[in-house]
């Protein structure tokens, strides 16, 4: 099966190749996803109250705030 | 109709959908690597290296995809000025880029098995070079310009000289003498391929469909964040 009549280089490279662009993108993406988040819950902290209060009655703000989980 | 494009509505969505698609990508795949690689039968001529169209395949038809409904929503955004159009445009383009990068590379790997060679300046695989170019010069283009206005205008050039591009992939095959064998499956006519190996490459497409729906969301909520963080720095 590993070798796959001499074709099992260029078959397992090939897919290697896939799965491995495809991790390396989704860490990149997550990264980018992750870092904006972090900078906008560090900028909210940095809000007086009045403002954060205004910027809190926007549906998005909350939303970004009380999804923490990561995708 | 464009209130269903409001902001807050939008991320309330793509917010919760990216770990519900990682799952189903990694069952879909599962599936998939699956069949390619220990179910689907060896081609009677090409033996094993066949198994690489699990991978090359759906990877240049999506990557094609989404070039396509790149242009589309540049076009619709530009004429209707639907902003958040051009906003998933640029979000599509991270998959759509690695996906034809893929494609080139497992196309190059094989080639070497099949053809005797790595590389062949035939017109699909030129053709399928430019695209990547098109999407580096697309994706180049949204770091470079800081204004608005600016940068959906040269993001729409650039995607309407692309997809000048993509009919001349499909085609190549069929216009000049290449290495690339022609389509082996037709929407319209009989497909060529037997179904032990249609039905991996099926699966393996939707596997594919679905990581690009994963990025393109991630990239999307990042998108939608990092205009909020502007609206922020302006409070």
């Amino acid at each position: 099966m590993l070798l796959m009549n001499g074709y099992g280089l260029y078959v397992w490279s090939a897919f290697i190749f896939t799965l491995f662009s495809f991790a390396s993108l989704y860490v990149v993406i997550k990264a980018q996803y992750t870092k904006e988040k972090n900078k906008f819950i560090a900028k909210f902290g940095t809000l007086n109250p009045e403002r954060a209060a205004f910027a809190k009655s926007q549906s998005i703000n909350k939303e970004i705030l009380s999804n923490t989980s990561s995708i | 109709m464009f209130k269903y494009f409001e902001l807050n509505k939008i991320f309330f969505i793509t917010s919760k959908a990216p770990k519900y698609v990682l799952l189903l990508f990694i069952i879909v795949l599962s599936i998939g690597l699956t069949e390619a690689l220990l179910l689907s039968p060896e081609d009677y001529k090409q033996s094993h290296s066949v198994r690489i169209m699990y991978v090359h395949v759906p990877a240049a038809w999506i990557s094609l995809g989404i070039f396509s409904i790149i242009t589309f929503l540049s076009i619709f955004g530009y004429i209707f000025k639907i902003r958040n159009f051009f906003l998933i445009s640029k979000s599509l383009a991270p998959s759509g880029l690695v996906l034809n990068i893929v494609a080139l590379v497992t196309g190059s790997i094989w080639g070497k098995p099949t053809w005797g060679t790595w590389w062949a300046w035939d017109a699909r695989i030129t053709s399928m070079l430019i695209l990547v170019l098109f999407y580096v010069i697309y994706l180049v283009a949204w770091r470079i310009y800081e204004n608005k206005d600016k940068v959906f205008k040269i993001t729409l050039i650039i995607t309407i000289l692309g997809i000048v591009n993509i009919p001349i992939i499909k085609y190549s095959v069929d216009w000049w003498n290449t290495l690339h064998q022609p389509a082996s499956i037709n929407i319209l006519s009989k497909s060529s391929i037997h179904v032990s190996m249609l039905f991996p490459l099926l699966i393996m497409t939707a596997a594919f469909a679905l990581f690009s729906l994963l990025i393109f969301l991630m990239k999307y909520n990042t998108e939608l964040i990092k205009i909020k963080n502007k609206g922020l720095d302006r409070l």
